[in-house]
């Protein structure tokens, strides 16, 4: 249909009766790059005294009635429109539209800065707002640790099927995929080490810097970065979903408290699953470091438990496994407090999920490089 | 008078024609040799219990659902069985208003409308916007509303968006579901004469779902009661009321149709 239309033209002509300004043609949306160039170049030529004559105007749409409105101003805009000779919906039309562009540009317009000033605004933007996130996790975590001051006397408020669920989400479910990761991680430890110390004819040790690797650093942190992946999203995401329906605040209204009932049993069921799976994660990194040993060091299953047993304390172990529970509590904290910050909108949601994955394995991290420093320092 | 849809005959002016529309979900039926006529230039109303397949009339209406059995044209053309060119074609010459606005969430509002706008009719992004900026105005949202994000408007604030995205390509029909619901009546009566207006100026043809009594006296210049999977009446508002059917009396003839048709009597 558009494409047999004419674009609309005008044209101005000066006579002994002033100025003229004729509209023809059609004035729409498919011509409008063309209508809006013409409009430009009549616009400051246009004295106060021009006729305006749009009988041999085609269709029109509000694009064209846009233009035109442009074209002419407010004020002749109106007086075209009061016309009494044009038929009553193009009359409408120019009117409509009229007052439209009255209200459009009376507005404020955007405001552009240079490129150095939009960073140096963004860096402040960036520094103020992780000033704020953290105030928020502090005080989060208080809620949070407030929450399990009060209900820790009362068993009647814990919530154990919740508890239980979570410790099933968070905890079981993710063995088979946690177990498999550190079994190939160990393997790759153990192939490393084979390879470097056999320069030194120490391959022996291999089998120690298997032990300390998993049972000091890598069975709880591969736990933990597994987990803020896995879990710190999922909170993010149930509790971000349930705000973005108004579910927390109906939580709020009926009297109850959402810490209580979404963020402790989260926090507890992390808290608990994490040093258990760490657990597991250590044993597999360990078999598969043994199972390298085994075959391509030709060492025994009998001589890797033994120089295993003689070399390692369980120090090693008390050392790696108590950071589980403090990255436990990060982990979910992160999680569950990015959930309550989602507002509205289901993009929310998602940039909220995101931002509680990067927060935690940024967090697991910091407080392990944290830990190894101070671990260090006391001789541990 | 006779509001039975078979005594209306097919006009060449009928823009959208349903003829024996059969709709079936699984084992449900939720039209039967449905049959509906809408003028050029008029406001037709829907109306329906809930669950009589008004949205979904409309749905099929606009392309989105592909009928069990019937036909439907709209400017004379199947939607469903054209070349993909020419349907978008058709399109273009559509809008829909959907029931919770359907703004994209990740554009501002003036994007949401600037986007048919660029994609379509190729027009630069610099005039895209300003155009865009005018269709806000025009669906009397404030200027400072254009660069702010879907989440972050109101209800009404929404619906008046997502009408001013509809009207970006000056559509001829344009598609309303529910359009007034969850508006606060003031909002609502704006948006009903909002859309009086717009037709009048730009010459719209208006199909309109809803169960807004108001908005059904003071915009509609046609009701279609759907009912026992059909059109059961279809006509002037004040004789569809007087259709003798248990449904359409509780409905027109209840305290809120006695209240909305006193009010739109007062106005006239």
């Amino acid at each position: 249909m558009a494409n047999d239309s004419r674009p609309g033209s005008a044209t101005l002509t000066r006579d002994t009766d002033g100025a003229r300004l004729s509209l023809a043609g059609d004035w729409t949306l498919p011509h409008y790059v063309e209508l809006h160039r013409k409009a430009g170049d009549l616009a400051g030529t246009l004295g106060d005294d021009v006729r305006v004559d749009i009988d041999g105007l085609g269709t029109m749409d509000t694009s064209g009635a846009f233009v035109i409105a442009e074209l002419l101003g407010s004020r002749r805009t109106q007086a075209l429109a009061q016309d009494g000779s044009l038929p009553p919906a193009r009359r409408a039309l120019l009117k409509t539209v009229g007052d439209a562009i009255d209200t459009y540009c009376t507005g404020v317009p955007r405001r552009r800065d240079a490129g150095f000033v939009v960073m140096l605004e963004r860096i402040g933007r960036a520094m103020s707002s992780f000033g704020r996130q953290t105030a928020k996790l502090l005080g989060f975590i208080g809620i949070t640790l407030q929450g399990f001051a009060t209900t820790l006397w009362r068993p009647r408020r814990w919530r154990v099927t919740p508890l239980v669920s979570h410790i099933e989400q968070t905890g079981l479910d993710a063995v088979p995929i946690l177990a498999l990761l550190s079994f190939m991680v160990g393997a790759v430890v153990a192939f490393l080490g084979a390879t470097v110390l056999a320069n030194y004819g120490a391959t022996i040790f291999t089998v120690d810097l298997i032990g300390f690797a998993f049972l000091r650093e890598f069975g709880v942190l591969l736990t933990a970065i597994l987990l803020a992946g896995r879990t710190a999203s999922a909170f993010a995401a149930q509790i971000g979903s349930m705000k973005a329906r108004e579910e927390i605040d109906a939580i709020r209204t009926l009297g109850l408290s959402p810490i209580e009932l979404l963020v402790l049993p989260r926090v507890l069921a992390l808290l608990i699953a994490l040093p258990l799976l760490t657990f597991i994660a250590m044993l597999a990194g360990i078999v598969g470091g043994g199972l390298v040993c085994i075959v391509t060091l030709k060492m025994s299953p009998s001589m890797f438990l033994t120089v295993f047993q003689a070399d390692m304390s369980v120090s090693q172990f008390f050392v790696g496994i108590a950071k589980a529970p403090v990255f436990a509590f990060m982990i979910a904290v992160i999680g569950c407090m990015e959930g309550f910050k989602v507002s509205g909108s289901a993009q929310s949601v998602g940039e909220h999920t995101t931002s509680a994955v990067v927060q935690s394995i940024f967090v697991v991290i910091l407080l392990d490089a944290v830990a190894a420093l101070f671990y260090m320092e006391m001789g541990w | 008078m006779n509001a039975s849809p078979a005594s209306l005959p097919p006009v060449a002016d009928d823009v959208i024609q349903v003829r024996g529309l059969v709709n079936r979900f699984g084992t449900q039926t939720v039209h039967e040799q449905l049959e509906l006529n809408v003028r050029r230039g008029e406001i037709i109303g829907i109306v329906g219990g809930s669950g009589t397949g008004k949205s979904v009339l409309l749905r099929t209406i606009v392309g989105l659902v592909r009928p069990t059995g019937g036909e439907v044209r709209v400017f004379g053309e199947d939607l469903l069985a054209l070349p993909a060119e020419r349907r978008s074609q058709v399109e273009r010459r559509f809008g829909v208003l959907f029931q919770s606005g359907a703004l994209f969430s990740s554009l501002t509002v003036a994007e949401n409308v600037a986007l048919p706008l660029v994609e379509h009719a190729r027009l630069p992004r610099t005039d895209a916007q300003r155009l865009a900026g005018v269709k806000l105005a025009l669906s009397g949202l404030p200027v400072d509303a254009g660069r702010k994000y879907p989440a972050q408007l109101s209800g009404g604030m929404i619906k008046r968006a997502a009408l001013a995205r509809a009207l970006a390509l000056d559509p001829e029909i344009l598609f309303l579901d529910e359009p007034t619901a969850g508006l606060d009546p003031i909002s609502a009566a704006a948006f009903d004469s909002l859309i009086v207006t717009l037709r009048d100026a730009l010459g719209l043809t208006v199909f309109l779902v809803t169960h807004d009594l108001d908005t059904l006296y003071s915009t509609c210049d046609r009701v279609a009661v759907l009912s026992q999977r059909r059109v059961l009446a279809v006509g002037p508002i004040d004789e569809v009321a007087r259709t003798d059917d248990a449904w359409v009396q509780a409905y027109f003839n209840g305290p809120r149709g006695r209240a909305a048709h006193g009010a739109a009597r007062q106005g006239d």
